[in-house]
């Protein structure tokens, strides 16, 4: 835990220091250090933090490791919501957005696990297929409004995660996740007792519903305000907690912390990279994520089978 | 005959089934028999070619499982397992009509819907022919099932717990079933069980497992002792003569 | 050796007509002439499906020939109305073609996954012609559409997402254990890794690059190009054959695994077969006018509840013609109602994805 503690740290230090803005050299270094290095560094821990630990509560309330918000759809409502706003009310603050943004990433993950509560399942695998698809299903409606009011490039740059924008002003809604990690910590046990079904959980005297909202209610929080303030990190909370398990078992509670400093860490050094390999250009963090988790994924399935 | 030699499937570094050297006689019914985890399941699909090995080969009536083409075996021995759901939605004929593909590649003769017919009437299923499968109770279902891998045809039928689901009417139904299609079809089949004392009332044969191996074989008035039954199974077990034959008793 | 099989098991039927119960076959044997197992159980079911299918053929033609016909500006039969009719008539080629494929690959591939409510773009198809075309623009500007259109073009992409699907599944299929969903699952990943690669690259676009890319990466019946029209029907016309060859044991494939093999199919073998065909099948339809994903989901799902039959020589002409029917149908609404036929995609997209929800809503086992 300590080492893990110090690489992070680590991380987080070069995330600080790496850029094309020399603080040190430059007359206004130490205020350009604090309005884009300081934000910017924030940002990476609370949405790595947040997301991953998103993916883990998910994957505790459906016993299913293949589920994240990219894979329920609960991005692409957040993105709907997201168009939406920017239609109606183009000129509202980044509150609104968020909160509508949570409204409708709220309602995508109801409708998910109302779905995974009608059906019987005879495979995991197929879970994240249909949230895929009921993903696509969100993804085509945002697409044809966007088509029809001429939107469908800017939906397009907004949601595609990054933290480039990330400066000092845009960043503290994103201070609300603290919350949603801090609620998860504590939460954590009534997640896996309500992972083990409707009955178990009333069984041992727990209130069912309650906990599953209060799980589907920080989700779309952290979702919802990562989706507005940064953009989509697709397969973050998958990778992550299953990475973890992989090396530390199956014990969801005692992983937590490891996912949060493992979502950190990778987010951080897939933001380096973006930052770094093109400079003075960026590669947004969501592509490398992408391509990273899609790698990553792929080895842990095909090892797993 | 069905012939095991040296057949043996790791899943973990402690867990595996076998290595198993097992001959199943030709004709009459065998059942397997033991614990949970025994792997009696496992040795049926292996038998029936749904699984693969690690090691040792399986000959069905001279012809290896794991060479033979699946069309060809298809002919020889046919295997049903515990369960069985379909996205299509079916009739009873339609299902018994598929036990037909390996010899008609789908086109049915009438040579084909003869015995098709007689596959549903052996069963008594004439009067349900033309219903839908999720029209039908379970233990209507699981006869269906049976009455398709009767028109299949094969002298080897492999049957994965048939019981399951079934109530004690049912039950008894399907064993009466099975044991005429063995004494008058000349078909040879194996069963898993769970309750000894269907195997000792049904079967021919039995062949006991334990911890994927096997324990004990041979006729139900040779298993059906106290002191075996009790080892394979790990609880005391005395045993009856009842009025209908040797019964176990584990209560 | 099946002979002798043969002879040994015949041996028992005939010697069944001495006891009870064999005589009671017996008399079931006088009405055999009257139980068939034929793929439509009853007299009525098969009445109800020919109708069906008159009815969907006559809606078919019906909206071909109003697609063709209606609101045409010249006199019927003078030769400015043939030559409307002809530049119409490609769409409705375009049309025919695509709910072919679409029809076809989405009800085979329901039924080797054992699932309805897959569609085959789930296997990351979309994600690579995406990248492809957003590419071409990214490299080439504006211009990097038009060097996509032309035969060679069109079959080299055909060839990459074939080659594509060929490489994932030969690999991941064919080792041992190798699990079909897992292997959908990873398309789906790689869809994710490819989809994210685009979208890097869209945001480098100018917004009139944008804008022609878009057009094509919105399944859109106008993206066709008549060049090559020839040779996607030729395509799709080979493949259509090979899988409808193929129908007798896609009948079996659609009862799982352990009853296909059972039966004595080659289980893996017959999936990999399929899943090549299905895959030649959507390259031709999204290279042909771009993605649509919920189409075939749409067409599949009307014809399995209008058809109610397992066979697939039924089905697959059922499903072709409820898609000439949805995609004419809509087409032509939305050109001569609606004034909007370049939105025919993505309305089908989101009628479909409801249909999906709804779907999946009231289902209850997967």
């Amino acid at each position: 835990m300590v080492v893990g503690l110090l690489v992070v740290g680590g991380l987080v230090v070069a995330s600080l220091f790496v850029g094309q803005y020399d603080i040190f050299g430059a007359e206004d270094g130490a205020q350009m250090f604090a309005i884009t290095r300081i934000p910017r560094t924030i940002a990476l821990v609370l949405a790595g933090a947040a997301m991953a630990m998103c993916g883990l509560v998910m994957q505790m309330i459906t016993q299913n490791r293949f589920v994240e918000p990219t894979t329920t759809g609960t991005t692409e409502w957040a993105g709907l919501g997201l168009l939406l706003v920017m239609i109606v009310a183009p000129g509202s603050p980044l509150v609104v957005k968020m909160i509508v943004a949570v409204i409708t990433a709220f309602i995508g993950t109801s409708i998910f696990f109302a779905f995974l509560q009608r059906i019987t399942l005879r495979s995991s695998v197929i879970v994240p297929i249909v949230g895929i698809m009921l993903g696509a299903v969100v993804g085509a409606v945002s697409t044809f409004i966007a088509l029809q009011t001429d939107m469908l490039q800017s939906l397009g740059i907004w949601f595609a995660g990054s933290f480039t924008g990330i400066i000092q002003g845009k960043y503290e809604p994103l201070l609300v996740v603290i919350v949603v990690v801090v609620a998860v910590f504590v939460a954590a046990d009534r997640f896996t007792a309500a992972g083990l079904g409707e009955e178990f959980s009333t069984n041992i005297g727990l209130d069912y519903r309650a906990v599953v909202l209060l799980g589907t209610g920080l989700i779309a929080i952290a979702t919802g305000i990562v989706t507005v303030v940064v953009g989509n990190l697709p397969f973050l909370g998958l990778i992550v907690p299953n990475i973890v398990s992989m090396f530390r078992g199956d014990d969801l509670r005692s992983n937590l912390p490891w996912v949060a400093l493992t979502g950190i860490a990778l987010v951080t050094v897939c933001d380096l990279l973006g930052r770094t390999i093109i400079a003075p250009f960026e590669v947004p963090v969501s592509l490398i994520l992408a391509v990273v988790g899609a790698v990553v994924f792929i080895a842990l399935i095909v090892r797993r089978s | 005959m069905i012939t095991l030699s040296s057949v043996l499937r790791r899943y973990t570094s402690e867990v595996a089934i076998g290595p198993v050297n097992l001959e199943i006689q030709q004709g009459g019914i065998t059942a397997l028999v033991g614990p949970n985890g025994a792997g009696k399941s496992t040795l049926l699909t292996m038998i029936g070619r749904l699984m693969g090995m690690d090691a040792g080969s399986i000959t069905v009536a001279g012809l290896d499982v794991s060479k033979t083409p699946s069309k060809e075996l298809a002919k020889t021995i046919s295997i049903l397992r515990q369960e069985n759901h379909f996205v299509t939605r079916l009739t009873v004929r339609q299902l018994v009509g598929f036990g037909r593909f390996p010899h008609s590649g789908g086109r049915l003769t009438v040579e084909d819907e003869r015995i098709i017919s007689q596959a549903i009437d052996f069963l008594h299923l004439g009067e349900l022919e033309s219903r839908y499968l999720d029209e039908l109770s379970g233990g209507q279902r699981q006869r269906a099932y049976v009455a398709m891998v009767l028109a299949q045809d094969t002298d080897y039928v492999l049957l994965d717990e048939p019981l399951n689901n079934l109530d004690m009417q049912h039950s008894v139904q399907m064993m009466q079933h099975l044991k005429r299609a063995a004494t008058e079809l000349g078909k040879t089949i194996v069963i898993v069980l769970h309750d000894i004392n269907f195997a000792g009332h049904y079967a021919d044969h039995i062949c006991a497992l334990k911890h994927g191996e096997v324990v004990a074989l041979g006729t139900p008035e040779e298993i059906m002792v106290p002191e075996t039954l009790s080892a394979i199974f790990n609880t005391p077990i005395d045993v009856i003569d009842g009025p209908r034959g040797l019964l176990a008793c584990y209560f | 050796m099946s002979a002798i099989t043969r002879q040994e098991t015949s041996g028992p039927h005939q010697d069944r007509r001495h006891d009870p119960v064999a005589s009671r076959g017996g008399l079931f044997a006088e009405t055999d002439a009257h139980r068939r197992s034929g793929a439509l159980p009853s007299r009525r079911a098969a009445l109800r499906y020919w109708i069906v299918l008159a009815v969907l053929a006559v809606l078919a033609a019906a909206s071909v020939l109003g697609t063709l016909a209606y609101d045409n500006p010249m006199e019927f039969g003078s030769r400015g109305f043939w030559l409307i009719a002809q530049m119409r008539a490609e769409s409705i080629i375009v049309i025919v073609v695509v709910a072919f494929c679409q029809a076809i690959a989405t009800i085979a591939f329901q039924t080797i996954t054992n699932n309805r409510i897959l569609t085959p773009s789930v296997m990351g198809f979309e994600s690579l012609y995406r990248l492809v075309q957003t590419s071409a623009v990214y490299v080439l500007g504006a211009a990097g559409i038009t060097f996509l259109t032309g035969v060679g073009q069109f079959l080299l992409q055909i060839a990459l997402m074939v080659g594509f699907a060929a490489l994932l599944y030969g690999w991941l299929l064919a080792r041992r254990g190798g699990n079909l969903q897992i292997t959908l699952l990873v398309g789906i990943v790689l869809g994710g890794g490819l989809g994210a690669a685009a979208t890097f690259m869209q945001r480098l676009l100018t917004p009139s690059e944008f804008d022609i890319l878009t057009a094509r990466l919105i399944g859109s019946i106008a993206n066709a190009d008549t060049d090559y029209l020839g040779w996607a029907i030729g395509l799709a016309g080979v493949t259509g054959i090979l899988l409808w060859a193929q129908a007798g044991r896609l009948n079996v494939m659609a009862l799982g695994r352990d009853t296909a093999i059972n039966l004595g199919m080659a289980h893996r073998r017959q999936m990999i077969v399929v899943l090549l065909l299905v895959s030649a099948l959507m390259a031709v339809s999204t290279a042909l006018v771009g993605p649509l994903t919920f189409l075939g989901f749409l067409v599949a799902m009307l014809a399995y509840q209008l058809g109610d039959t397992y066979d697939h020589r039924l089905l697959f002409p059922l499903a072709w013609l409820i898609g000439v029917v949805v995609l004419a149908g809509s087409y032509f609404i939305l050109k001569h109602v609606f004034y909007a036929e370049g939105s025919v995609g993505i309305i089908i997209e989101v009628v479909g994805g409801t249909f999906f929800l709804v779907y999946i809503l009231r289902k209850g086992r997967l």
